[in-house]
């Protein structure tokens, strides 16, 4: 077999920025022969022992476990010490890669961000287990297989913050906890030692920095190295909010709930009374100059113009005998 | 080649606020001699918000969906992204959880349905690509879009989870491993992610536009998301994300937007007036849906395909 290490030469236009000295950020490109195996942490080191030594990155276990090296690559949000770069050239066509911090209006220098708000956003939805503890207990505490199984995974964020830097919602609304924290939030609700669900709702129902202003686009999912599937988490805080009959009365709730009127009517979603029904009847008129212009192109289905599903009995049936929630 | 025939699942936007949707889309499978059987008795999808509601429910009536193409033995096409996810989602969980089936099955047994996962769920995008082929739509082009600079949008729905769309909305090419020693040890790389869509690069709807001749935009904002589903809940954030995109392929010269998605079509083409408000800028765009903009270079009458509906007029057709 031959022992011919077959490389490719790579460009990488580098992010750099010194938050202290520098009044903008530049890029500085470094060329290099890159093998099969090498990891985009690989790339990082040899940019600081082989070009320059002033170069500044987060790093620490090298086995993804802690979280530190995450940055972005071509826009791809990725952890440094998992991700191959040759993959990337798969992925992106090209032999030029761009490297970027995972936040650029948040780097302190180069690669490294602060995480401040990441960190104080987790503080409030308490991400830790809040049980009263025998400080002299006699069994250990018992959690079954099944129950434990309930995290769905959750406990494997190593909080590098791929996902939330990669939310839309975190980067327009400065409130919003951002899905690391829902994560957070979910796989401590999830589990049956802890006594402080109802609190952890009340704060994740809240319209602007809770679970309903996800726009549901899967970043987070995306994101993910330890396939926490962030997203999947905040649909499970949106039925615990119901479940526990904790939902507020909001044009978020009865949007989620609006879509059940309509279906036991129609079959079909009404989307004019599903607007109607969520906003309530004066909130409603704030629609009115899109109404107008759509109506005039013909995109608004009048009441007794809207089409229904043929069989609409097997719905309706389906609808009574397999709802399992309440609001 | 053998007849393309699928059963057609709507969605609701398609029959509802953007009926040129589902003009087009008929009027473009016409052409290419496509068959396609609407699946009249489907109900909604619940479109991710009845999900967070009652999650079973939703299960029962996307499984119910699925029956009807079973029974005709037919292939399932959708032309909505947020039907496409939810409807394979819902698949997805059936196929791999014999106890999950068995619960929803008993359900649908009171109205003499089974399911069975025989068919197939995909994007009617995806069907055109892998099924028709591009160099076949290429052909058939009579009126070449080569004037036109055109921003293809993909919208979240069809691109993000990977893996759930990398099964069923691609043919995945047989890589052995996937991209493991195997293709790094070849030169040129053997590509883990041919034939199918990545999030991060997508390209089906740009290998569209280049089949139609146009050209297609290179921009940022291709695979982000336009807010649609928090548009009631946080209209400021659903019009930043809609105004963001709409700009950027503004200002990277695109004379006019494609999507495969009418929902993103609804925030992007109804809601230019509010968002440039939003964002402090004029902005005029025509979108189109991407069966109306196949039409068009089809040679098919503006009028078939709905363009009459179409809120921001594309004034060049």
């Amino acid at each position: 077999m031959s022992s011919e290490r077959i490389t490719k030469k790579l460009t990488f236009k580098t992010f750099r920025f010194n938050a202290e000295t520098d009044f903008l950020p530049y890029f500085k490109t470094y060329e290099m022969e890159v093998g099969k195996d090498e990891l985009v942490l690989d790339i990082l080191n040899r940019i600081k022992w082989e070009f320059d030594g002033s170069f500044s990155y987060r790093r620490s276990c090298r086995h993804g476990i802690c979280g530190s090296c995450s940055i972005k690559v071509n826009g791809k949000p990725v952890l440094s010490c998992k991700q191959n770069v040759w993959e990337l050239v798969d992925i992106f066509k090209t032999d030029t890669l761009l490297l970027e911090p995972q936040s650029k209006k948040r780097v302190v220098k180069d690669m490294i961000i602060d995480k401040k708000d990441f960190w104080s956003k987790h503080e409030k939805l308490k991400p830790y287990l809040v049980a009263e503890i025998d400080e002299h207990p006699k069994e250990e505490i018992k959690v079954s297989p099944h129950e434990a199984e309930q995290l769905l995974e959750a406990d494997y964020c190593i909080q590098c913050g791929n996902c939330y830097y990669a939310c839309p919602v975190v980067d327009v609304n400065e409130e919003y906890f951002g899905p690391a924290q829902f994560a957070k939030a979910y796989r401590f609700n999830a589990d049956v030692r802890d006594n402080a669900k109802r609190e952890r709702l009340e704060k994740v129902r809240e319209m602007g920095p809770g679970v309903w202003d996800c726009v549901k686009c899967f970043e987070c999912a995306e994101a993910c190295p330890k396939d926490v599937d962030p997203i999947g988490k905040i649909t499970k805080l949106h039925n615990q909010i119901f479940e526990e009959g904790l939902a507020q009365d909001n044009v978020a709730t009865r949007h989620a709930v609006g879509f059940k009127h309509s279906i036991v009517k129609h079959g079909l979603l009404d989307e004019g009374e599903l607007v109607r029904y969520s906003e309530g009847n004066l909130g409603v008129l704030k629609h009115m100059p899109e109404a107008i212009a759509m109506y005039k192109k013909g995109k608004i289905v009048m009441p007794w113009n809207m089409p229904k599903s043929e069989k609409l009995d097997e719905i309706k049936t389906l609808v009574k005998s397999s709802s399992k929630v309440k609001f | 080649m053998a007849e393309l025939k699928y059963a057609l699942y709507t969605g609701c936007t398609a029959r509802e606020s953007t009926p040129e949707l589902l003009m087009s889309t008929l009027a473009v499978a016409k052409k290419l001699g496509i068959e396609l059987v609407l699946l009249d008795e489907a109900s909604c999808c619940g479109a991710s918000h009845l999900q967070d509601f009652d999650d079973f429910l939703s299960l029962v009536l996307n499984a119910r969906n699925i029956c009807y193409a079973e029974k005709q033995g037919l292939n399932m096409v959708t032309i909505c992204n947020t039907c496409q996810l939810n409807t394979v989602m819902t698949k997805e969980r059936l196929d791999s959880d014999e106890d999950l089936k068995s619960q929803i099955n008993e359900k649908l047994a009171e109205v003499g349905l089974e399911y069975k996962g025989t068919s197939s769920v995909r994007h009617f995008l995806y069907a055109i690509i892998d099924d028709y082929g591009l160099d076949k739509l290429a052909e058939k082009v009579e009126k070449p879009l080569d004037d036109f600079n055109i921003a293809a949008f993909y919208g979240c729905h069809n691109i993000r989870p990977s893996h759930l769309h990398r099964k069923h909305n691609s043919v995945e090419m047989d890589v052995g491993e996937g991209g493991g020693e195997e293709a790094f040890s070849k030169e040129p790389l053997m590509s883990k992610f041919n034939g199918s869509e990545n999030p991060y690069n997508p390209s089906s709807l740009d290998k569209i536009i280049e089949a139609l001749k146009g050209k297609s935009v290179d921009y940022e904002s291709k695979n982000k998301c336009c807010g649609f589903h928090a548009d009631l809940q946080a209209p400021h954030t659903a019009h930043k994300l809609t105004g963001t995109a709409l700009l950027d392929a503004m200002d990277n010269d695109a004379d006019m937007m494609v999507t495969p998605c009418p929902l993103c079509h609804l925030n992007m083409d109804v809601k230019q007036s509010a968002v440039a408000k939003e964002m402090g800028r004029d902005i005029k765009l025509p979108v189109l849906h991407l069966p109306q903009l196949i039409g068009l270079a089809l040679g098919i009458d503006p009028k078939e395909l709905g363009i009459q509906h179409n809120v921001t007029e594309p004034e060049f057709v």
